[in-house]
């Protein structure tokens, strides 16, 4: 047993990261927050060219060939990063719809009662009729809701094990930011990290992403379904209150729309819809836990 | 990342896994709780049978992934825990290792292994818990002699023990952290009085003990005069480190036998318990891929446990509570009789959150090593 990431699998998480630092900013985040949501198919195309979607295509078909653990850390680098669009629909589309893999079509998912970007897509998978749009929570996420369709998702565990990815990378960078501010903001004559109530708070978002790491990474390894499901269960919890420490670090500024904290917020809930919800995922593992002799 | 074994630990797994099922139905019934003569005893004698066929320094000599592997297996197979030998297997005989001379070593190392001889930690004092650098037990030079008076508490299995770890303050007009001093103290003796506590769990885990000007040898200090506080946080590394591995094995049996029980007494037909129960099998999924995770970090970096022990055991003691309080609403009415089990684990799992070092000061430790925020409360 070496559970530890490769040095392949570190440079590929470098390489992403420099990556989106450099086409996906701080600058363009808050430029893209501030108008209506609009997918940036430039950009989109760059990441076919980069190999995002066709990650784990076999070379043969035009694809790098790689495996779940890649695909993991590609798209916990994606979610620290908040990057919009429907990635993971076009990413689980390369292959079986052309252009995915290349960027070229933008594919779009439904998603139990719910579809992200489904008016930006040039593809859908899944039946979206009678889609009607509503005011989406997530300013950079774009939603429709689907009338009569079951409450359940597609609880597929590729899609929810990224989607564990992606909460992973906000759950870290939401402590990050946390951790960031706590050094700098002062108040009372010292940095409010010196105050335990606020360090207390940080210690956890770092016990609770770390924890989440180790399922998430875990479950890419094995792709066993009950690993997929703690894995879900844990990224969530760790997305969802670690925004939700990060904004209470920053105190009135992080209530501001100017702060990017509430944006990360926002997206972890609507990633915690997917897939049926976390509901889902406990009673499979409640099931498994009687499956056996 | 790799979660299979390579070749030499698969062997290892498949041997010990041998030897276990062998081994293991030939043991002597275990003890009640409270007979703790017999307690000694039954964990001497599994020690004694592990040193016989090789297994003894697990603990301290192996990798870490041999000794996740030996906590997993022997755990698995419903092997005896290192009960009564843990203080001395699991930090007294590390630390001995890493800081005794080697005539220390030679004296009290082999019967550690061997299992002739048991250990407590003489840390905590009736005013210095969380702030253990207050400690006030004073003892001074007397010749060969150190002159040992003060008390302690807590001290778990005090009442069994050979020997103490204990911290002494030698120099009270040092800085605090600077005058404390490491020795290895006989409890037999004079002038050592064990007065055993009951804990609220109603068995005598632990105990007081006082200190009246007992001699103890200068030959057993462990590290120089006064450097005992250095010392000291090389024990507690130990104490961190992996001491819980074996006990997340054990969670996710109970919680499928828990499972199981409810699904017999109709409790499952309740979602929101179902539920729970879903929760709490990530839970401890996770918390095993997390000690995974940390065994191969501190493989990597040359064996030392870090501080991903400080943030394992936050989460671990915290899950270990919720899992027993849930057994009790799985039990229903029977959650509040004493004979039934899982009710002692919830009373006992009250304090993982308190003992070897609370969950705000390992919030503290996370918050200062790990994320780098500033000093201060
Ligand atoms: C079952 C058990 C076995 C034990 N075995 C041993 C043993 O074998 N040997 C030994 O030496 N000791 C042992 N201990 C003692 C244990 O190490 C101490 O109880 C522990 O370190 C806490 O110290 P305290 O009890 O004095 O609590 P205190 O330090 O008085 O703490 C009380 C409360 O105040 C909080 N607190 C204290 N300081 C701070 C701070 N700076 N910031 C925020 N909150 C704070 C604590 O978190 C806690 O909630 C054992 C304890 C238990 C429960």
């Amino acid at each position: 047993m070496r559970f530890r990431l490769t040095e392949d699998q570190q440079a590929l998480r470098t390489w992403v990261r420099r990556l989106l630092e450099r086409r996906w900013d701080a600058g363009a985040l808050r430029a893209a927050a501030a108008g209506p949501a609009r997918l940036d198919r430039e950009l989109w195309r760059e990441l076919g060219a980069a190999g995002l979607f066709a990650l784990r295509l076999p070379e043969t078909e035009g694809g790098a060939g790689l495996g779940l653990p890649e695909a993991v850390l590609v798209f916990e680098e994606t979610g620290r990063a908040l990057l919009p669009g429907p990635l993971l629909a076009t990413h689980l589309a390369a292959g079986t719809v052309p252009g995915a893999a290349t960027g070229r079509t933008v594919v779009a998912g439904v998603d139990g009662p719910l579809v992200e970007w489904l008016d930006a897509a040039d593809a859908v998978l899944g039946d979206p009729t009678g889609a009607v749009p509503l005011r989406s929570a997530d300013p950079l996420t774009p939603l429709h809701r689907v009338p009569g369709a079951a409450g359940g998702g597609t609880a597929e565990p590729v899609a929810v094990l990224l989607t564990a990815a992606e909460q992973l990378g906000t759950a870290a960078r939401a402590c990050e930011m946390a951790v960031q501010h706590a050094r700098a903001r002062e108040q009372f004559g010292r940095p409010i990290g010196a105050f335990q109530a606020v360090k207390h708070l940080c210690a956890d978002m770092l016990v609770r992403a770390e924890t989440a790491r180790a399922a998430v990474y875990a479950a890419a390894v094995t792709a066993a379904p009950a690993d997929v499901a703690a894995a879900r269960l844990l990224a969530d919890e760790a997305a969802l209150r670690g925004t939700r420490d990060c904004l209470q670090v920053h105190g009135g500024m992080g209530f501001t729309w100017e702060a990017e904290v509430h944006l990360h917020l926002k997206r972890a809930w609507v990633r915690a819809r997917r897939g049926g919800g976390g509901a889902v995922a406990e009673e499979a593992l409640a099931a498994d836990l009687l499956s056996g002799p | 990342m790799d979660l299979s074994d390579t070749p030499e630990e698969e062997e290892f797994r498949a041997r010990l896994r041998e030897w276990l099922a062998k081994v293991l139905p030939t043991l002597p019934a275990r003890p009640s709780p409270d007979d703790w003569p017999g307690r000694r005893a039954y964990d001497l004698g599994w020690q004694r049978t592990l040193h016989d066929a090789g297994y003894a320094d697990v603990h301290w000599g192996a990798s870490p992934t041999t000794r996740l592997i030996f906590l997993e297996e022997t755990e698995r197979a419903g092997a005896p825990y290192v009960g009564a030998n843990f203080v001395g297997l699991l930090h007294a005989g590390p630390t001995i290792a890493a800081e005794g001379t080697p005539a220390q070593r030679a004296r009290w190392l082999p019967h550690i292994l061997r299992g002739d001889e048991v250990w407590c930690q003489g840390f905590s004092e009736p005013d210095a818990g969380s702030d253990l650098a207050a400690l006030r037990t004073r003892a001074w030079r007397d010749g060969d002699d150190y002159v040992v008076s003060g008390s302690k508490i807590w001290t778990s299995h005090a009442e069994v023990a050979d020997w103490c770890e204990l911290l002494v303050r030698t120099d009270p007009r040092a800085p605090r952290h600077r005058g404390i001093t490491w020795l290895a103290m006989p409890m037999d003796a004079d002038g050592v009085t064990v007065r055993p506590l009951r804990t609220l769990a109603g068995s005598a885990e632990f105990a007081e003990v006082f200190l009246d000007e007992v001699r103890v040898p200068a030959a057993n200090r462990v590290g120089e005069e006064n450097d005992g506080w250095r010392v000291t946080l090389v024990t507690l590394s130990f104490e961190r480190g992996t001491a819980f591995v074996g006990e997340v094995v054990a969670c996710r049996r109970v919680l499928g036998e828990l499972a199981r029980a409810a699904r017999d007494n109709g409790r499952w037909d309740d979602p929101v318990l179902r539920r729970r129960i879903g929760r709490l099998a990530a839970e401890f999924r996770a918390l095993w891929r997390l000690t995974q995770w940390n065994v191969s970090e501190a493989e990597a970096s040359g064996g030392v446990p870090g501080a991903g022990g400080s943030v394992f055991k936050l989460r671990y003691s915290h899950a270990r509570q919720e899992l027993y309080d849930t057994a009790a609403d799985v039990l229903g009415p029977d959650g509040l009789d004493l004979d039934r089990p899982w009710v002692l684990d919830r009373l006992s799992s009250l304090s993982y959150t308190i003992a070897a070092g609370t969950s705000q000061i390992q919030r503290d430790i996370v918050a200062e090593r790990v994320l780098g925020l500033p000093k201060g409360r």
